[in-house]
């Protein structure tokens, strides 16, 4: 198996089922790390921590007003701009990407 | 020219130039009906999905629903816009591997039993019809307030127009006509935003003019637009509007079923299966979220600085002074607005005291009793005011020119049209490739598929028609029981599906099941059987209901134990075949095909 992976792909000396296995356990990570910014901002910032942030005053009202209104979608873009760029990236270092 | 005239005009246009893209995107396969070939980029979907996914309530109601309630209400914001990270993030890049045509589709292939995509289908159309008549009530509203004809012709004229892009284009022509209808919507609703945040704070963009200061009348000192907004809705007796006021508990988990609702609503979904790549479907979510972030910036500035016009204008001297007179409001140019509106049933008011003025408060807080007593009111005397006309009078409330509030017409028509073409399409495809193609006749051609999806179509389109003209008593608790279904039902299964191996046919059906019957029982068990009114075992309030959780934020827990019994029956029943494996192995890498073929 091991000789049959290395003569294709681009280059890659790959061992493919450990670095399938990398390559998804990598994805998870980033996944499970985008997911905890979406809850801080949405459900923490918006709501849960909102008193905390009471102290913070912007435009008339104070941080955690923001982060239910518009905060958080600015970070949801963010979010899902990066991960589009950070898994294009894992794709090519793993040699997973299309064509 | 007459405003009537405009409108007609900019509706006219909005819609030889939909009727143009259906006649130049004709779909020849299926490919092209279900998928639009493959070949939209993702900037394209992008706009698209976010015309498909804001629908009539998006761009009528939402900043109505904010400006009424205030910080309460922001769940709708985040809960409408974090389900795309879930989508982005947990489905569409992976769906977009599976490469087929239907959401069901993957859910049976996926779970190697036709049972499962049979409660998928199910589960899919009853939130698709449920949700499509809110769209065609919009479009046949949206014609009877601008273009003063009946709701009915309005409807039929709007069924005819979708009837010729979607039966004859299928996916492509819904995709291109839903770019168009992106463009005419967000111009329609940013231009009168820009203008009224200029009037109010002096900023261009309304999304900063919201925490910006606006001149205080009199002294030279400015305030910030939130702090003046509060002041005077607090001092006529509302709520604050910055201020939180609902529990926690109800907060996060509506807002958690409106996202998990929005990633699991399959004609969302199913539009990320048109782009050419795994990765641009990465990108495609991306954007959406983009297209769909200018409304909803848009939208809580639209509100406030609307409450506060709106308050100001009832309280010319502030909340202290006299109440704005009967005899301005009839005789003032400013206050035109308010006799138009009067005619359309929206807005009313009664001087029910008789002093010959209009005092707009909130007679149903006691501590306002004293005051109203010490001033001699008597109720509050802006009797109906309607929400839908912050956005639908608000060119008029400022002032703006005729052309405006034909592209608001055109706008709010737009935003109908394109989820309503949306939903059929889910359904169309649902019908003909998993009921059709996939359970009765497996056998059919493809150009005899490609037939029947169109007659699916134009059926669908016929029942939508119908059920617009003639809404079910329950239609406006329907948005309630899409994104539970959706949440409970369908999200769940497919990320399970790409997330474990583990679980199986037996499993994913129990926990779609339970998940289902757990959610509509709780909703049935609040709003009554089937929506049937009197029928209810608890009231419909935070706290008389069952466990303390609103039937509108159930979903969120549907969903968690959809969650947890898969999970328990799969562990107790047979592992998932190795094909299987393979399949979700596959779906899980971009480039996987190639590689599951070496080997």
């Amino acid at each position: 198996m091991a000789e049959q992976t290395t003569n294709r792909g681009a280059g890659r000396p790959a061992k493919a089922a450990e670095d399938g296995a990398g390559y998804w356990k990598a994805n998870i990570r980033i996944i499970t790390i985008s997911l905890i910014i979406w809850a801080i901002v949405s459900y923490g910032f918006g709501i849960l921590l909102r008193p905390l942030l009471s102290g913070i005053e912007i435009g008339g009202t104070d941080l955690g007003f923001w982060f239910a209104q518009q905060g958080s979608i600015l970070v949801f873009l963010a979010l899902i701009f990066f991960y589009a760029w950070r898994m294009n990236k894992l794709d090519r270092e793993y040699g997973v990407e299309e064509d | 020219m007459e405003q009537f005239t405009i409108n007609l005009l900019f509706v006219g246009a909005s819609f030889a130039l939909y009727i143009g893209i259906a006649v130049w995107a004709r779909a020849g396969s299926t490919s092209e009906f279900y998928a639009a070939g493959r070949g939209v980029h993702p900037v394209t979907n992008g706009m698209a999905t976010a015309a498909d996914w804001m629908s009539a309530a998006s761009f009528i109601s939402m900043a109505g629903l904010i400006a009424f309630v205030g910080y309460d209400n922001s769940t709708f914001l985040m809960g409408w816009t974090g389900g795309y990270v879930l989508l982005a993030l947990l489905l569409a890049p992976y769906l977009r591997k599976f490469g087929k045509f239907t959401v069901s589709e993957f859910i049976g292939d996926r779970f190697y039993s036709p049972t499962a995509r049979m409660v998928a289908v199910v589960c899919l159309i009853v939130a698709s019809v449920t949700y499509v008549i809110g769209q065609m009530t919009g479009v046949g509203v949206a014609f009877g307030r601008f273009l003063e004809i009946s709701n009915t012709a309005g409807l039929l004229i709007g069924a005819c127009v979708v009837f010729a892009y979607a039966v004859f284009g299928g996916m492509k022509g819904v995709t291109y006509t839903q770019v168009a209808q992106y463009c005419v919507l967000i111009m329609a609703y940013t231009i009168p935003a820009v203008f009224i945040s200029l009037q109010l704070t002096g900023t261009p963009i309304p999304a900063l003019g919201l925490f910006s200061t606006v001149e205080s009348g009199g002294a030279d000192s400015s305030v910030y637009l939130l702090t003046k907004l509060d002041q005077i809705v607090t001092d006529l007796g509302f709520a604050s509007y910055t201020e939180a006021h609902k529990d926690n508990l109800n907060m996060v988990l509506f807002t958690l079923s409106l996202m998990i609702g929005t990633a699991g609503l399959p004609h969302v979904i199913m539009r990320f299966f048109t782009v050419p790549r795994v990765s641009d479907a990465r990108w495609s979510a991306g954007w959406t979220l983009v297209f769909i972030a200018l409304l909803y910036l848009t939208a809580p500035a639209v509100g406030a600085m609307a409450r506060l016009n709106i308050t100001e204008l009832m309280w010319p001297n502030g909340a202290q002074g006299d109440a704005v007179s009967v005899e301005t409001i009839e005789t003032a140019p400013e206050y035109d607005w308010m006799l138009t509106w009067q005619k359309t049933g929206l807005l009313d008011w009664e001087d029910k005291n008789g002093d010959g003025r209009i005092q707009y408060y909130n007679d149903a807080n006691e501590e306002m009793a004293a005051t109203a007593a010490a001033n001699g009111w008597e109720g509050n005397e802006l009797t109906n005011f309607n929400r839908d006309i912050l956005v639908l009078a608000n060119p008029e409330i400022a002032n703006l020119p005729g052309w405006v509030i034909g592209l608001v017409a055109a706008g709010g028509l737009a935003a109908a049209l394109s989820t309503a073409a949306g939903l059929l399409l889910a359904i169309s495809s649902a019908v003909s490739h998993d009921l059709l193609k996939g359970q009765l006749t497996p056998d059919m051609s493809e150009k005899a598929e490609l037939m029947s999806a169109r007659i699916a179509m134009a059926a669908a389109i016929l029942v939508a028609t119908y059920l617009g003209l003639n809404p079910p008593g329950f239609a406006a608790q329907t948005v309630a029981l899409a994104f539970g279904l959706a949440a409970a039902s369908i999200f769940p299964a497919l990320m399970m599906g790409i997330f474990s191996k583990r679980v199986n046919n037996v499993g994913a059906v129990c926990g779609m099941l339970s998940g289902l019957i757990f959610t509509l029982l709780y909703i049935f068990l609040h709003k009554g059987w089937f929506f049937v009114a009197g029928t209810n075992s608890f009231p419909d309030t935070v706290d008389g209901s069952l466990f303390g959780i609103q039937s509108t934020a159930i979903g969120a827990v549907g969903a968690l134990i959809n969650f947890g019994v898969a999970y328990a029956v799969s562990l107790s029943t047979a592992d998932t075949p190795q094909e299987i494996k393979d399949l979700v192995e596959s779906v899980r890498t971009p480039a996987g095909a190639g590689a599951a073929v070496d080997h």
